[in-house]
Protein backbone atom coordinates (compact mmCIF):
# COMPACT_ATOMS: atom_id res chain seq x y z
CA UNK A 1 0.00 0.00 0.00
CA UNK A 2 1.24 3.53 -0.70
CA UNK A 3 2.90 5.01 2.39
CA UNK A 4 2.74 8.70 3.34
CA UNK A 5 5.77 10.69 4.45
CA UNK A 6 5.61 14.23 5.87
CA UNK A 7 8.58 16.53 6.45
CA UNK A 8 7.33 18.48 9.47
CA UNK A 9 10.38 20.77 9.38
CA UNK A 10 9.63 21.82 5.80
CA UNK A 11 5.88 22.26 6.41
CA UNK A 12 4.83 25.90 6.42
CA UNK A 13 1.15 25.41 7.16
CA UNK A 14 -0.09 26.35 3.71
CA UNK A 15 -2.86 23.77 4.09
CA UNK A 16 -3.34 22.74 0.45
CA UNK A 17 -2.97 19.05 1.33
CA UNK A 18 -6.02 19.26 3.61
CA UNK A 19 -8.18 20.70 0.87
CA UNK A 20 -7.04 17.88 -1.40
CA UNK A 21 -7.51 15.02 1.08
CA UNK A 22 -9.00 16.05 4.44
CA UNK A 23 -9.34 12.39 5.43
CA UNK A 24 -5.57 11.96 5.21
CA UNK A 25 -4.03 15.30 6.22
CA UNK A 26 -4.75 17.75 9.02
CA UNK A 27 -2.96 20.62 10.75
CA UNK A 28 -2.09 21.05 14.43
CA UNK A 29 -2.47 24.19 16.54
CA UNK A 30 1.05 25.30 15.63
CA UNK A 31 0.27 25.08 11.91
CA UNK A 32 2.16 21.85 11.20
CA UNK A 33 0.85 18.98 9.09
CA UNK A 34 -0.54 15.91 10.84
CA UNK A 35 -0.94 12.57 9.05
CA UNK A 36 -4.27 10.99 9.90
CA UNK A 37 -3.19 7.77 8.17
CA UNK A 38 0.20 6.25 7.47
CA UNK A 39 -0.94 4.16 4.52
CA UNK A 40 -3.74 4.52 2.00
CA UNK A 41 -5.30 1.90 -0.28
CA UNK A 42 -4.05 1.73 -3.86
CA UNK A 43 -7.42 3.05 -5.03
CA UNK A 44 -6.70 6.35 -3.23
CA UNK A 45 -3.24 6.79 -4.74
CA UNK A 46 -4.10 9.33 -7.47
CA UNK A 47 -6.07 11.56 -5.12
CA UNK A 48 -3.46 11.46 -2.36
CA UNK A 49 -0.55 11.97 -4.78
CA UNK A 50 -2.29 15.02 -6.17
CA UNK A 51 -2.91 16.34 -2.65
CA UNK A 52 0.78 15.78 -1.81
CA UNK A 53 1.87 17.61 -4.98
CA UNK A 54 -0.30 20.58 -4.00
CA UNK A 55 2.16 21.31 -1.18
CA UNK A 56 4.01 24.51 -2.12
CA UNK A 57 7.16 23.43 -0.27
CA UNK A 58 7.15 19.74 -1.29
CA UNK A 59 6.87 18.60 2.32
CA UNK A 60 4.81 15.53 1.42
CA UNK A 61 5.50 12.39 -0.54
CA UNK A 62 3.78 9.13 -1.33
CA UNK A 63 6.13 6.16 -1.33
CA UNK A 64 5.72 2.49 -2.20
CA UNK B 1 -15.26 7.84 -24.97
CA UNK B 2 -11.61 6.88 -24.79
CA UNK B 3 -8.73 9.08 -23.69
CA UNK B 4 -6.61 10.66 -26.43
CA UNK B 5 -3.37 9.13 -27.73
CA UNK B 6 -1.11 12.16 -27.40
CA UNK B 7 -1.38 15.05 -24.96
CA UNK B 8 0.81 18.09 -25.60
CA UNK B 9 1.14 20.42 -22.62
CA UNK B 10 2.38 23.85 -23.65
CA UNK B 11 4.16 25.73 -20.89
CA UNK B 12 6.75 24.51 -18.38
CA UNK B 13 5.03 26.44 -15.58
CA UNK B 14 3.88 24.81 -12.34
CA UNK B 15 0.51 24.30 -14.08
CA UNK B 16 2.19 22.51 -16.99
CA UNK B 17 4.31 20.32 -14.74
CA UNK B 18 1.49 19.41 -12.37
CA UNK B 19 -0.66 18.56 -15.39
CA UNK B 20 1.79 16.03 -16.83
CA UNK B 21 2.25 14.51 -13.37
CA UNK B 22 -1.51 14.29 -12.85
CA UNK B 23 -2.02 12.70 -16.27
CA UNK B 24 0.16 9.81 -15.11
CA UNK B 25 -1.41 9.66 -11.63
CA UNK B 26 -4.83 9.48 -13.30
CA UNK B 27 -3.61 6.49 -15.29
CA UNK B 28 -2.96 8.01 -18.71
CA UNK B 29 -0.71 5.69 -20.73
CA UNK B 30 -0.46 7.62 -24.02
CA UNK B 31 2.27 9.98 -25.18
CA UNK B 32 2.84 13.11 -23.07
CA UNK B 33 4.98 16.04 -24.29
CA UNK B 34 5.81 19.11 -22.19
CA UNK B 35 6.85 22.18 -24.19
CA UNK B 36 8.72 25.09 -22.57
CA UNK B 37 10.03 28.36 -23.92
CA UNK B 38 12.89 28.51 -21.44
CA UNK B 39 15.85 26.14 -21.74
CA UNK B 40 15.87 25.87 -17.95
CA UNK B 41 14.21 22.81 -16.44
CA UNK B 42 10.81 23.72 -14.96
CA UNK B 43 11.09 25.68 -11.72
CA UNK B 44 8.80 27.08 -9.06
CA UNK B 45 8.18 30.81 -8.95
CA UNK B 46 7.04 31.72 -5.39
CA UNK B 47 10.58 31.42 -3.93
CA UNK B 48 11.99 33.78 -6.57
CA UNK B 49 10.90 36.85 -4.58
CA UNK B 50 11.79 35.26 -1.24
CA UNK B 51 14.17 32.38 -0.39
CA UNK B 52 15.87 32.27 -3.81
CA UNK B 53 16.28 36.05 -4.00
CA UNK B 54 17.67 36.08 -0.48
CA UNK B 55 20.26 33.47 -1.47
CA UNK B 56 19.00 30.79 0.94
CA UNK B 57 17.83 28.48 -1.83
CA UNK B 58 19.66 27.56 -5.04
CA UNK B 59 18.29 26.55 -8.44
CA UNK B 60 18.15 22.88 -7.43
CA UNK B 61 15.83 23.77 -4.55
CA UNK B 62 13.33 25.52 -6.84
CA UNK B 63 13.24 22.72 -9.43
CA UNK B 64 9.78 21.35 -10.19
CA UNK B 65 10.80 18.49 -12.44
CA UNK B 66 14.19 16.95 -13.07
CA UNK B 67 15.15 15.23 -16.33
CA UNK B 68 15.33 11.93 -14.41
CA UNK B 69 11.85 12.33 -12.97
CA UNK B 70 10.48 13.27 -16.40
CA UNK B 71 12.02 10.09 -17.84
CA UNK B 72 10.48 8.00 -15.04
CA UNK B 73 7.09 9.50 -15.89
CA UNK B 74 7.70 8.91 -19.60
CA UNK B 75 7.19 12.62 -20.28
CA UNK B 76 9.03 14.07 -23.29
CA UNK B 77 10.54 17.47 -22.52
CA UNK B 78 10.78 19.97 -25.38
CA UNK B 79 12.49 22.86 -23.63
CA UNK B 80 14.02 25.98 -25.16
CA UNK B 81 11.51 26.26 -27.96
CA UNK B 82 8.45 28.46 -27.52
CA UNK B 83 5.11 27.48 -28.99
CA UNK B 84 4.36 30.01 -31.72
CA UNK B 85 1.06 28.89 -33.15
CA UNK B 86 -1.81 26.54 -32.34
CA UNK B 87 -3.44 24.90 -35.35
CA UNK B 88 -6.87 23.72 -34.23
CA UNK B 89 -7.99 22.22 -37.53
CA UNK B 90 -4.72 20.37 -38.09
CA UNK B 91 -4.35 19.51 -34.37
CA UNK B 92 -0.75 20.65 -34.26
CA UNK B 93 1.34 23.10 -32.32
CA UNK B 94 4.12 24.91 -34.16
CA UNK B 95 7.31 25.60 -32.22
CA UNK B 96 9.87 28.38 -32.66
CA UNK B 97 12.51 25.91 -33.87
CA UNK B 98 10.34 25.14 -36.91
CA UNK B 99 9.12 21.76 -35.68
CA UNK B 100 5.51 20.75 -35.13
CA UNK B 101 3.87 18.50 -32.55
CA UNK B 102 0.63 16.67 -33.29
CA UNK B 103 -1.88 16.35 -30.43
CA UNK B 104 -5.15 14.68 -29.69
CA UNK B 105 -5.58 16.91 -26.66
CA UNK B 106 -3.65 20.10 -25.92
CA UNK B 107 -3.24 21.78 -22.53
CA UNK B 108 -2.27 25.46 -22.65
CA UNK B 109 -0.24 26.53 -19.62
CA UNK B 110 1.90 29.43 -20.82
CA UNK B 111 1.12 31.48 -17.73
CA UNK B 112 1.54 35.21 -17.40
CA UNK B 113 4.39 37.67 -17.80
CA UNK B 114 5.37 40.56 -15.57
CA UNK B 115 3.92 43.81 -16.82
CA UNK B 116 7.04 45.54 -18.14
CA UNK B 117 8.46 48.70 -16.64
CA UNK B 118 7.05 51.76 -18.40
CA UNK B 119 10.35 53.52 -17.60
CA UNK B 120 13.31 52.62 -19.74
CA UNK B 121 16.88 52.81 -18.54
CA UNK B 122 20.08 51.10 -19.68
CA UNK B 123 20.26 49.00 -16.53
CA UNK B 124 19.24 48.72 -12.91
CA UNK B 125 15.45 48.45 -13.36
CA UNK B 126 14.09 44.97 -12.74
CA UNK B 127 10.91 42.92 -12.80
CA UNK B 128 10.67 39.60 -10.92
CA UNK B 129 8.95 36.78 -12.74
CA UNK B 130 11.47 34.33 -14.18
CA UNK B 131 14.53 32.64 -12.72
CA UNK B 132 16.73 34.86 -14.91
CA UNK B 133 14.93 37.95 -13.56
CA UNK B 134 15.60 36.85 -9.99
CA UNK B 135 19.27 36.05 -10.71
CA UNK B 136 19.83 39.46 -12.30
CA UNK B 137 18.13 41.25 -9.42
CA UNK B 138 20.05 39.20 -6.85
CA UNK B 139 23.34 40.38 -8.38
CA UNK B 140 22.30 44.05 -8.25
CA UNK B 141 21.06 43.74 -4.66
CA UNK B 142 24.65 42.97 -3.62
CA UNK B 143 25.45 46.64 -4.27
CA UNK B 144 25.16 48.64 -1.07
CA UNK B 145 22.81 51.30 -2.41
CA UNK B 146 19.20 52.26 -1.76
CA UNK B 147 16.43 50.20 -3.35
CA UNK B 148 13.13 51.58 -4.62
CA UNK B 149 10.25 49.17 -5.19
CA UNK B 150 7.50 50.46 -7.47
CA UNK B 151 4.27 48.65 -6.63
CA UNK B 152 3.16 47.73 -3.12
CA UNK B 153 1.25 44.55 -3.97
CA UNK B 154 2.38 41.07 -2.96
CA UNK B 155 5.42 40.81 -5.22
CA UNK B 156 6.55 44.33 -4.36
CA UNK B 157 6.08 43.75 -0.64
CA UNK B 158 7.93 40.42 -0.71
CA UNK B 159 10.84 41.86 -2.69
CA UNK B 160 10.99 44.82 -0.32
CA UNK B 161 11.15 42.45 2.66
CA UNK B 162 13.89 40.39 1.01
CA UNK B 163 15.96 43.45 0.02
CA UNK B 164 15.61 44.74 3.58
CA UNK B 165 16.83 41.38 4.93
CA UNK B 166 19.92 41.77 2.72
CA UNK B 167 20.70 45.05 4.46
CA UNK B 168 19.45 47.48 1.85
CA UNK B 169 17.59 50.73 2.57
CA UNK B 170 14.23 50.19 0.90
CA UNK B 171 11.38 52.50 -0.15
CA UNK B 172 8.11 51.16 -1.55
CA UNK B 173 6.06 53.46 -3.80
CA UNK B 174 2.45 52.91 -4.86
CA UNK B 175 -0.28 55.25 -6.09
CA UNK B 176 -2.82 53.61 -3.76
CA UNK B 177 -3.02 54.78 -0.14
CA UNK B 178 -3.10 51.12 1.02
CA UNK B 179 -1.91 48.85 -1.83
CA UNK B 180 -2.78 45.51 -0.23
CA UNK B 181 -6.19 47.09 0.48
CA UNK B 182 -7.12 46.23 -3.10
CA UNK B 183 -7.35 42.62 -1.89
CA UNK B 184 -8.17 42.88 1.81
CA UNK B 185 -9.96 46.24 2.08
CA UNK B 186 -8.47 49.61 3.03
CA UNK B 187 -8.76 49.17 6.82
CA UNK B 188 -7.01 45.78 6.98
CA UNK B 189 -4.57 47.05 4.35
CA UNK B 190 -3.25 49.57 6.89
CA UNK B 191 -1.76 46.72 8.92
CA UNK B 192 0.34 45.69 5.94
CA UNK B 193 1.61 49.25 5.56
CA UNK B 194 2.53 49.24 9.25
CA UNK B 195 4.38 45.95 8.71
CA UNK B 196 6.79 47.68 6.30
CA UNK B 197 7.23 50.64 8.62
CA UNK B 198 7.91 48.48 11.69
CA UNK B 199 10.86 46.97 9.84
CA UNK B 200 12.23 50.36 8.82
CA UNK B 201 11.14 50.12 5.19
CA UNK B 202 9.84 53.49 3.97
CA UNK B 203 6.46 53.66 2.28
CA UNK B 204 5.40 56.36 -0.16
CA UNK B 205 1.79 55.32 -0.71
CA UNK B 206 -0.77 57.47 -2.46
CA UNK B 207 1.84 58.94 -4.79
CA UNK B 208 2.81 57.85 -8.29
CA UNK B 209 6.06 57.61 -10.19
CA UNK B 210 6.79 60.34 -12.73
CA UNK B 211 10.05 58.98 -14.12
CA UNK B 212 13.00 56.68 -13.55
CA UNK B 213 16.33 57.65 -15.07
CA UNK B 214 20.02 56.84 -14.81
CA UNK B 215 21.62 53.42 -14.77
CA UNK B 216 22.38 50.62 -12.32
CA UNK B 217 23.90 51.98 -9.14
CA UNK B 218 22.95 55.57 -10.01
CA UNK B 219 19.21 55.81 -10.63
CA UNK B 220 16.76 58.57 -9.74
CA UNK B 221 13.05 57.90 -9.19
CA UNK B 222 10.97 61.07 -9.45
CA UNK B 223 7.55 60.91 -7.80
CA UNK B 224 4.46 62.79 -8.93
CA UNK B 225 4.74 65.08 -5.89
CA UNK B 226 8.21 66.12 -7.05
CA UNK B 227 10.19 64.04 -4.55
CA UNK B 228 13.42 62.59 -5.95
CA UNK B 229 14.50 59.19 -4.60
CA UNK B 230 18.07 58.12 -5.40
CA UNK B 231 18.42 54.36 -5.94
CA UNK B 232 21.00 51.81 -6.92
CA UNK B 233 18.31 49.35 -7.97
CA UNK B 234 14.64 49.75 -8.87
CA UNK B 235 12.14 46.88 -8.90
CA UNK B 236 8.87 47.30 -10.79
CA UNK B 237 6.07 45.04 -9.52
CA UNK B 238 2.93 46.30 -11.21
CA UNK B 239 1.12 43.11 -12.09
CA UNK B 240 1.15 40.54 -14.84
CA UNK B 241 -0.54 39.89 -18.17
CA UNK B 242 -1.43 36.48 -19.62
CA UNK B 243 0.91 35.00 -22.22
CA UNK B 244 -1.86 34.61 -24.80
CA UNK B 245 -0.38 36.55 -27.73
CA UNK B 246 0.74 33.34 -29.49
CA UNK B 247 -2.93 32.26 -29.60
CA UNK B 248 -4.27 35.45 -31.22
CA UNK B 249 -4.82 33.85 -34.64
CA UNK B 250 -5.68 30.38 -33.34
CA UNK B 251 -9.44 30.82 -33.52
CA UNK B 252 -9.76 30.34 -29.77
CA UNK B 253 -11.71 32.95 -27.83
CA UNK B 254 -8.94 34.95 -26.17
CA UNK B 255 -9.95 37.86 -23.94
CA UNK B 256 -7.50 38.52 -21.13
CA UNK B 257 -6.68 34.81 -21.17
CA UNK B 258 -8.21 31.81 -22.91
CA UNK B 259 -11.96 31.61 -22.29
CA UNK B 260 -12.88 28.20 -20.88
CA UNK B 261 -15.92 26.38 -19.57
CA UNK B 262 -16.19 25.07 -16.02
CA UNK B 263 -14.24 21.94 -17.03
CA UNK B 264 -11.14 23.95 -18.06
CA UNK B 265 -11.90 23.34 -21.76
CA UNK B 266 -11.59 26.15 -24.28
CA UNK B 267 -15.16 27.15 -25.11
CA UNK B 268 -14.82 26.58 -28.83
CA UNK B 269 -12.38 23.64 -28.90
CA UNK B 270 -13.28 20.85 -26.47
CA UNK B 271 -9.96 19.00 -26.90
CA UNK B 272 -8.06 22.12 -25.87
CA UNK B 273 -7.70 22.95 -22.19
CA UNK B 274 -6.26 26.04 -20.53
CA UNK B 275 -4.96 26.05 -16.97
CA UNK B 276 -3.26 28.37 -14.49
CA UNK B 277 -2.75 32.10 -15.05
CA UNK B 278 -3.62 31.77 -18.74
CA UNK B 279 -7.18 30.51 -18.23
CA UNK B 280 -10.31 32.64 -17.81
CA UNK B 281 -12.84 30.01 -16.94
CA UNK B 282 -16.48 29.88 -15.91
CA UNK B 283 -16.37 29.45 -12.14
CA UNK B 284 -19.57 27.54 -11.35
CA UNK B 285 -19.92 28.93 -7.81
CA UNK B 286 -19.41 32.54 -8.88
CA UNK B 287 -21.34 32.17 -12.16
CA UNK B 288 -18.82 34.37 -13.96
CA UNK B 289 -15.57 33.97 -15.87
CA UNK B 290 -12.54 34.58 -13.70
CA UNK B 291 -8.78 34.54 -14.23
CA UNK B 292 -6.75 33.86 -11.11
CA UNK B 293 -2.97 34.28 -10.78
CA UNK B 294 -2.47 32.09 -7.72
CA UNK B 295 -0.10 29.13 -7.38
CA UNK B 296 -2.79 26.92 -5.87
CA UNK B 297 -5.21 27.67 -8.71
CA UNK B 298 -2.54 26.71 -11.23
CA UNK B 299 -2.03 23.36 -9.52
CA UNK B 300 -5.73 22.65 -8.97
CA UNK B 301 -6.79 23.56 -12.51
CA UNK B 302 -3.98 21.41 -13.93
CA UNK B 303 -5.29 18.41 -11.99
CA UNK B 304 -8.87 19.07 -13.15
CA UNK B 305 -7.75 19.27 -16.79
CA UNK B 306 -5.72 16.06 -16.48
CA UNK B 307 -8.64 14.26 -14.87
CA UNK B 308 -11.04 15.41 -17.58
CA UNK B 309 -8.68 14.32 -20.36
CA UNK B 310 -8.26 10.86 -18.88
CA UNK B 311 -11.89 10.46 -17.78
CA UNK B 312 -14.01 12.14 -20.46
CA UNK B 313 -17.14 10.39 -19.17
CA UNK B 314 -16.64 11.73 -15.64
CA UNK B 315 -15.97 15.44 -16.14
CA UNK B 316 -14.96 17.38 -13.05
CA UNK B 317 -15.75 21.11 -12.65
CA UNK B 318 -13.10 23.54 -11.46
CA UNK B 319 -14.82 25.35 -8.60
CA UNK B 320 -12.09 26.30 -6.12
CA UNK B 321 -12.28 28.58 -3.12
CA UNK B 322 -9.57 31.16 -3.89
CA UNK B 323 -6.42 30.80 -1.81
CA UNK B 324 -3.14 32.67 -1.83
CA UNK B 325 -0.32 33.24 0.62
CA UNK B 326 2.45 35.77 1.02
CA UNK B 327 5.46 35.73 3.34
CA UNK B 328 6.63 39.21 4.33
CA UNK B 329 9.15 39.91 7.10
CA UNK B 330 7.95 37.96 10.17
CA UNK B 331 4.39 37.54 8.87
CA UNK B 332 2.93 34.52 7.18
CA UNK B 333 -0.11 35.97 5.40
CA UNK B 334 -2.85 33.69 4.04
CA UNK B 335 -5.96 34.81 2.19
CA UNK B 336 -8.94 32.64 1.35
CA UNK B 337 -12.18 33.40 -0.48
CA UNK B 338 -12.98 36.82 -1.88
CA UNK B 339 -12.41 39.50 0.78
CA UNK B 340 -12.40 42.18 -1.92
CA UNK B 341 -16.06 41.55 -2.72
CA UNK B 342 -17.17 41.64 0.94
CA UNK B 343 -18.73 44.63 2.67
CA UNK B 344 -17.93 44.01 6.33
CA UNK B 345 -15.25 42.34 8.41
CA UNK B 346 -14.30 41.65 11.99
CA UNK B 347 -10.83 41.18 13.45
CA UNK B 348 -9.79 38.39 15.82
CA UNK B 349 -6.52 38.03 17.70
CA UNK B 350 -3.51 40.32 17.45
CA UNK B 351 -2.48 42.30 14.36
CA UNK B 352 0.42 44.14 15.91
CA UNK B 353 4.13 43.48 16.11
CA UNK B 354 6.31 40.41 15.95
CA UNK B 355 3.88 38.22 17.87
CA UNK B 356 0.92 39.00 15.62
CA UNK B 357 -1.51 36.13 15.23
CA UNK B 358 -4.90 37.09 13.97
CA UNK B 359 -7.64 36.79 11.44
CA UNK B 360 -9.84 39.21 9.53
CA UNK B 361 -13.15 37.56 8.70
CA UNK B 362 -15.34 38.92 5.90
CA UNK B 363 -19.04 38.86 5.07
CA UNK B 364 -21.62 40.79 3.04
CA UNK B 365 -25.38 41.43 3.13
CA UNK B 366 -26.04 37.71 2.68
CA UNK B 367 -24.59 36.99 6.13
CA UNK B 368 -22.45 34.23 4.64
CA UNK B 369 -18.73 33.85 5.24
CA UNK B 370 -17.05 35.41 2.17
CA UNK B 371 -13.37 35.29 2.97
CA UNK B 372 -10.63 35.51 5.56
CA UNK B 373 -7.14 36.92 5.93
CA UNK B 374 -4.90 35.35 8.55
CA UNK B 375 -1.51 36.33 9.91
CA UNK B 376 0.74 33.67 11.46
CA UNK B 377 -2.30 31.45 12.08
CA UNK B 378 -2.49 28.55 9.60
CA UNK B 379 -4.98 26.65 11.76
CA UNK B 380 -7.50 29.49 11.42
CA UNK B 381 -6.87 29.69 7.69
CA UNK B 382 -7.52 25.99 7.21
CA UNK B 383 -10.72 26.27 9.23
CA UNK B 384 -11.97 29.24 7.19
CA UNK B 385 -11.09 27.49 3.93
CA UNK B 386 -13.08 24.45 5.02
CA UNK B 387 -16.04 26.59 6.09
CA UNK B 388 -16.01 28.51 2.80
CA UNK B 389 -16.10 25.27 0.83
CA UNK B 390 -19.01 24.06 2.95
CA UNK B 391 -20.89 27.39 2.70
CA UNK B 392 -21.15 28.65 6.27
CA UNK B 393 -22.63 31.74 7.85
CA UNK B 394 -20.35 34.48 9.14
CA UNK B 395 -21.69 34.00 12.66
CA UNK B 396 -20.92 30.28 12.70
CA UNK B 397 -17.42 30.98 11.37
CA UNK B 398 -16.77 33.51 14.14
CA UNK B 399 -17.98 31.04 16.78
CA UNK B 400 -15.65 28.32 15.50
CA UNK B 401 -12.68 30.67 15.16
CA UNK B 402 -13.11 31.99 18.69
CA UNK B 403 -13.14 28.40 19.94
CA UNK B 404 -9.70 27.63 18.46
CA UNK B 405 -6.96 27.10 21.04
CA UNK B 406 -4.52 29.98 21.41
CA UNK B 407 -1.60 28.48 19.53
CA UNK B 408 1.88 29.92 19.72
CA UNK B 409 2.91 31.76 16.57
CA UNK B 410 5.71 29.96 14.75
Amino acid sequence: MPRLVADVEACQGYGNCITGASDVFDIDDDGVVVLLKEKVPESDRARVEEAARSCPVSALSVED
Amino acid sequence: MTPPGTVVVVGSSVAGVRCVQALRSEGFSGRVVLVGEETQLPYDKPPLSKQFLAGFWDTARVALLTAERAAELDVELRLGSAAERLDLAGRQVHLADGSTLAWDAAVLATGAAARPSPWHTDSGVHVVRTLADAQALRADLDTDAPVVVVGGGFIGAEVAATAHSLGRDVTVVDPLAAPIGRVVGAEVGQYFTALHQRHGVQTRFGVGVESVSGSSGDLVVVLTDGTELPAGTVIVGIGATPNDGWLADSGLLVENGVTCDEHCRAVDAPDVYAVGDLARWLHPSHDEHVRVEHWTNAVDSAVVAAHNIVHPDDLRAHAPVEYVWSDQYDWKIQIVGRPATATRHELIGSWEGTSARGAAVYTDVSGQLRGAVTVNWPKALVLCRRLLMAGTTFGEAMTQLNALPAAVAR
